[in-house]
C-alpha cells in the first residue's frame, strides 16, 4: 500500500474513543523546521486522529528533530 | 569573531607552546617526544625523530652542546634531565648514517663558502630540498670544529655522513681560497650563495652588516652570512647549526621567489609561555652512567627518560569535565567554534560543546595566561542566536521556565505594606523561591525587624538564563524591567540570596548596588537565635550537622570575597566546623547547572557533579538553592545554608530531595500568594483544585523530569482529552492515550481513570509537528 517507515506501537488493541472505531495504519505528514516527511502511525479511519507511540517520539524523532535543528 | 579575533583568542592558551627544552634548542628538536619514545624502551622511533631535524644527526646527536638542558624545568626540583646524554645513548645504539628522503631535484644552485657547521647544515638542508650544493672549502678537509671533538666522534662518523651528503647532489670543492673575487664569482653563477663568517671573515663585517631575522646579507642580493663568533662567548655547535638553519630557510625561499621574511618568529632559541605545574612532583636524582666513559647505556637512557616530566599545561582541562570530555584544549576549540560558526550548509556538530559549558569561568582562574572559556562560549552563542541558529534543544525549556518566573504567577516587586519606597529591597531569586522548603517568609521577617529605612521584596528573575542562552536581548530586558520597578522604589539596595542573581546584576545593571544577604546577616541584622552554642541535637526545628561540613561555593560567587568570607563565618558563629573542598572559593567548581549545562547536555552536567560530590564525603553546605538541590538529586547530603539558620521544619534538611521542575513552579507562586496574604493581608482567591486531579507515580515522575515535562503539560493533555473524548483507548488495559500539541512541542499521556483520577503511567513529547495530532487554538 504505502513503503513508508511505518511506527506502530509495541502493544495494545487501540480504538478511536471519539469515534469508537479501531485504528488503522495510514500515512500521516510530519514537518519540522525545513523538514518534511510521511510516515505511517495508527490513525482512526473516521477522524483522522493519529498515534505517536513513545519509542517514536522520544527515540527517531528526538533524533531528527536535534539534526534539523542542527542545520 | 574574525580571523583575526580567533588568532587573539587561540593565543590566550599556551598549551601548543614549546616546552623550555624545545623551545632553547636552535633546532626545536622535539625533545619531550624523544624522552616520551626513550621511556618506552623505542630508542629506534626517537632515532627516526632525531634524523627529521637534525643536519648530519649521526655527527650532530654526538656533538651537541645541548642547550636545551639548562631550562629543564625538572632542573627546580631536582637536576635537569641529562638531554645530550640520552641523544647519545640514542645515536650510539640505533646503527649507521642513513640517506634521508630528499625532495626531487629543482633545477637551481646554491654555493657554500666555508666547511664547518653552519655550512654543512646549510648543505645539507638545501641538499635535503633539492638544490644542487657546492660547498667551496679552505682546506683540505671538511668539518671545521667537528675535526677537533674526536674524544665524542667515533673514527669514520663524519666520513659517512658527508658521503650521504654527496649522494644529496652536495659536491665539496677542497682546497679553496675564499675571498671576495670568489664571492663575486660564486654570486653570478649560483642562485644563492652563503658565507660561513666564523674562521676566515674576508668580508670583514659584523652581524650589523645582516639582517637579524633572514642573515642577508644587507645590499648584496642572494648572499646570506652566519657562523659570526662573537668574542668571548663559548661556540655552541648547535647554535651554529641553527644559524646554518636559518641561512638555508632564507635560501630556499630566496630561490622559490617567496617573502623571506614572514612567519621566521619562531625560528632559533625562543622564548616559550608554557606553564607546567610541578606540584606533587617528586623528586628523583638523575641516572649516572655506571661507566662514566661510555656514557649511558640503553637501560640507564631509559630510567633518565623516564624523568621527564613531558611537559605541558592542562591546567584547566585538569579539573573541568567539560573541557576533558571533548578531548582537546582551550586552543583546539576555539577553532572548532570558529569553523562551527562558519558553516553555512550542513551539520553543525560542535553546537553540543558550544552549548554545553558551565560558564563558570574556573578555566579562567586556573590558566596562567588568564583564558576564559565562558568569554568565547557567550560570544558563540550569541552569534549562533542572532543568526537564528541556537537549536531549540538547546534552552527552550530554562527560557520557558525563565518566561514563568517573569509572569504575574510569580513576580513580585513592591516595598514593604504600606510603603512606596524602601532602602533595601530583599531578592530570594528564582530558585531560592522555588524551594518548597523554602525560608523566604521567614528571612523576609528577619531582614525587615532587623534593617531601617524599609525592606521591599523583590520575586523575579534576574535573567541570567537568558544571558547563558546567549539571548542578551532577553537577559537585558528583565533587567530593564526589574530597573523600572527599582527605580519606582526610590532605588533600594538590593539583598541578593543566589550569587548568580548578584552576578547577572553585576554584569547587567552596575549601578543597582547589590549585597548577598550572608554579608547582611553577618554585619548589619545579625543571625536568628537557632543553634547557637548546641551544636547538634535537634534544637529549634533543625539538626546541625554533627561533624564538619564541606561549603560547596556557588560558581557564579567566586569572586565575591566577601560573601564568601561571611558564609564560613556565619557557619563559625553557629557552632559548624568546615573542611574545605579541594576546589572552592575562587576556584570553585559548578554543580552542572550553571550556562544551563544540564539542560544541554544533561550527561555530562551529571559527571560534572558527580565529580563535585566525590571531592569530600563530608556533608555539604551550599549557598544556592540550584545546587542545593542538584547535589541532594545526585544523592549528596546537602544543606542549603539558610535550613541551618531559618530552620523549616524538616528535621533532616540535608536530606530532602530535588523538588524538581514542577514543585519549583507551584512553590513560586505559592510563594507570592502566600507573601500577598501574610505580609500585605491581600486575600488570594482560592486556588482553584484541577478538575481531575493526577497521580504521578516517582518513577514516572523522574522519566518527566528528565524529559522535561511539567505535570501542568500532562494534565493540560488529560483534561482536554477527557472533556472533548479525543483519545485512544487500549480495549486490553483500559489505559487511554491522548496527545495535545501547544505552541511548539506536542505532550502524550498514558494514562488510566481510577476514582475520579487521572493515573499517569508514561508521559513523553516530540516537537515534530504532525499532521493527525490535535493542536492548540491559536
Amino acid at each position: 500500500m504505502n513503503d513508508t517507515p511505518t511506527y506502530l506501537p509495541e502493544s495494545g488493541s487501540w480504538l478511536c474513543a471519539a469515534c469508537n472505531q479501531p485504528l488503522v495504519a495510514a500515512p500521516v505528514g510530519v514537518t519540522y523546521l525545513q523538514g518534511g516527511f510521511t510516515i505511517t502511525l495508527l490513525t482512526c479511519p473516521a477522524c483522522g486522529l493519529s498515534l505517536v507511540p513513545e519509542f517514536l517520539a522520544v527515540g527517531k524523532m528526538f533524533e531528527v528533530e536535534q539534526l534539523l535543528e542542527d542545520k | 569573531m574574525d580571523q583575526q579575533g580567533l588568532h587573539d583568542i587561540e593565543y590566550r592558551c599556551i598549551q601548543e607552546e614549546q616546552p623550555a627544552c624545545q623551545a632553547a634548542c636552535p633546532l626545536h628538536v622535539d625533545v619531550r617526544k624523544v624522552m616520551t619514545l626513550v621511556r618506552v624502551g623505542d630508542l629506534a622511533g626517537a632515532r627516526k625523530l632525531l634524523d627529521r631535524t637534525l643536519p648530519l644527526p649521526t655527527v650532530l646527536g654526538r656533538v651537541c652542546d645541548h642547550l636545551c638542558q639548562g631550562p629543564c624545568v625538572r632542573g627546580s626540583i631536582d637536576t635537569s634531565l641529562a638531554m645530550g646524554a640520552v641523544e647519545r645513548t640514542i645515536i650510539n645504539a640505533t646503527g649507521a648514517a642513513t640517506k634521508p628522503l630528499a625532495m626531487p631535484g629543482k633545477g637551481k644552485r646554491a654555493a657554500v663558502m666555508g666547511g664547518d657547521v653552519s655550512a654543512l647544515t646549510v648543505a645539507w638542508d638545501l641538499g635535503k630540498k633539492g638544490y644542487g650544493v657546492d660547498v667551496y672549502v679552505a682546506g683540505e678537509a671538511v668539518g671545521g670544529h667537528l675535526l677537533g671533538l674526536s674524544e665524542l666522534l667515533p673514527a669514520g662518523a663524519l666520513a659517512a655522513e658527508l658521503e650521504i651528503m654527496g649522494r644529496l647532489n652536495v659536491v665539496f670543492r677542497a682546497g679553496q681560497t675564499l675571498n671576495a673575487a670568489l664571492l663575486d664569482r660564486l654570486g653570478g653563477e649560483y642562485d644563492a650563495v652563503y658565507v660561513e663568517m666564523l674562521d676566515a671573515n674576508f668580508l670583514s663585517v659584523g652581524r650589523e652588516a645582516v639582517d637579524a631575522v633572514t642573515l642577508a646579507l644587507l645590499g648584496r642580493d642572494g648572499v646570506f652570512c652566519g657562523g659570526f663568533v662573537t668574542p668571548g662567548q663559548p661556540l655552541s655547535v648547535i647554535a651554529l647549526a641553527g644559524e646554518g638553519r636559518k641561512a638555508a630557510v632564507s635560501m630556499d625561499r630566496h630561490m622559490a621567489g617567496v617573502s623571506i621574511t614572514a612567519s621566521r618568529e619562531r625560528e632559533g632559541a625562543c622564548p616559550t609561555r608554557l606553564f607546567t605545574n610541578t606540584q606533587g612532583v617528586i623528586p628523583l636524582p638523575g641516572v649516572v652512567p655506571a661507566d662514566p666513559g661510555a656514557g649511558l647505556t640503553p637501560a640507564e637512557a631509559q630510567a633518565e627518560a623516564a624523568r621527564c616530566l613531558e611537559c605541558q599545561c592542562l591546567e584547566c582541562v585538569k579539573s573541568c569535565t567539560y573541557l576533558a570530555k571533548y578531548k582537546g584544549y582551550p586552543k583546539v576549540y576555539a577553532r572548532q567554534i570558529y569553523n562551527n560558526l562558519s558553516i553555512v550548509q550542513g551539520a553543525r556538530s560542535y553546537n553540543q560543546m558550544i552549548n554545553s559549558c558551565t560558564l563558570c569561568g574556573q578555566c579562567e582562574e586556573l590558566c596562567p595566561s588568564g583564558f576564559s572559556m565562558p568569554d568565547l562560549i557567550v560570544a558563540a552563542r550569541r552569534d549562533m542566536v542572532s543568526r537564528g541558529k541556537m537549536p531549540l534543544w538547546a534552552h527552550e525549556f530554562v527560557l520557558e521556565d525563565m518566561a514563568f518566573s517573569q509572569s504575574a504567577a510569580f513576580r513580585l516587586v513592591r516595598a514593604a505594606p504600606g510603603e512606596a519606597s524602601c532602602s533595601h529591597l530583599f531578592f530570594p531569586g528564582c530558585q531560592l523561591g522555588g524551594d518548597p522548603a523554602a525560608s523566604v517568609p521567614a528571612v523576609y521577617a528577619h531582614l525587615r525587624a532587623g534593617l531601617a529605612g524599609g525592606v521591599g521584596l523583590g520575586l523575579a528573575c534576574c535573567g541570567a538564563p537568558a544571558w547563558w542562552a546567549g539571548r542578551q536581548e532577553l537577559a537585558e530586558a528583565a533587567m530593564a524591567a526589574f530597573r523600572a520597578d527599582w527605580e519606582a522604589l526610590g532605588q533600594p539596595r538590593v539583598i541578593a540570596a543566589c550569587a548568580s542573581c548578584q552576578a547577572t546584576f553585576a554584569r547587567l545593571a552596575p549601578e543597582i548596588p547589590v549585597v548577598s544577604l550572608w554579608r547582611v546577616l553577618l554585619d548589619e541584622t545579625g543571625l536568628p537565635q537557632v543553634g547557637v552554642s548546641l551544636p547538634s541535637g535537634p534544637v529549634a526545628g533543625v539538626r546541625l550537622p554533627a561533624g564538619p561540613v564541606a561549603v560547596h561555593d556557588a560558581c557564579t560567587g567566586r569572586h565575591d570575597v566577601a560573601g564568601l568570607a561571611a558564609v564560613r563565618e556565619i557557619l563559625g558563629r553557629i557552632g559548624v566546623a568546615v573542611e574545605e573542598l579541594p576546589a572552592s572559593g575562587r576556584l570553585a567548581s559548578c554543580c552542572g547547572f550553571g550556562g544551563l549545562q544540564a539542560n544541554a547536555n544533561p550527561e555530562l552536567a551529571a559527571a560534572t557533579l558527580a565529580r563535585r560530590v566525590a571531592e569530600s564525603p563530608r556533608d555539604f553546605v551550599a549557598t544556592c538553592s540550584m545546587c542545593r538541590d542538584r547535589l541532594a538529586g545526585a544523592g549528596k547530603r546537602t544543606y542549603h545554608l539558610l535550613d541551618l539558620l531559618f530552620p523549616g521544619g524538616s528535621d533532616d534538611p540535608a536530606e530532602r530531595p530535588d523538588p524538581g521542575f514542577s514543585y519549583r513552579h507551584e512553590a513560586r507562586a505559592r510563594l507570592k500568594r502566600q507573601m500577598l496574604e501574610t505580609v500585605w493581608h491581600e486575600p488570594q482567591p482560592p486556588e482553584t483544585p484541577p478538575a481531575l486531579p493526577l497521580v504521578i507515580p516517582d518513577v514516572v515522575r523522574q522519566v518527566m523530569e528528565a524529559r522535561h515535562i511539567l505535570d501542568t503539560d500532562v494534565a493540560r493533555t488529560v483534561a482536554r482529552a477527557e472533556a472533548t473524548g479525543r483519545k485512544f483507548t487500549d480495549t486490553a488495559t483500559g489505559r487511554h492515550l491522548a496527545g495535545f500539541a501547544t505552541a511548539r512541542v506536542t505532550y502524550w499521556a498514558l494514562y488510566e481513570l481510577i476514582d475520579g483520577a487521572a493515573h499517569i503511567h508514561a508521559a513523553y513529547s516530540h516537537r515534530m509537528n504532525v499532521s493527525g495530532v490535535d493542536r492548540q487554538e491559536g
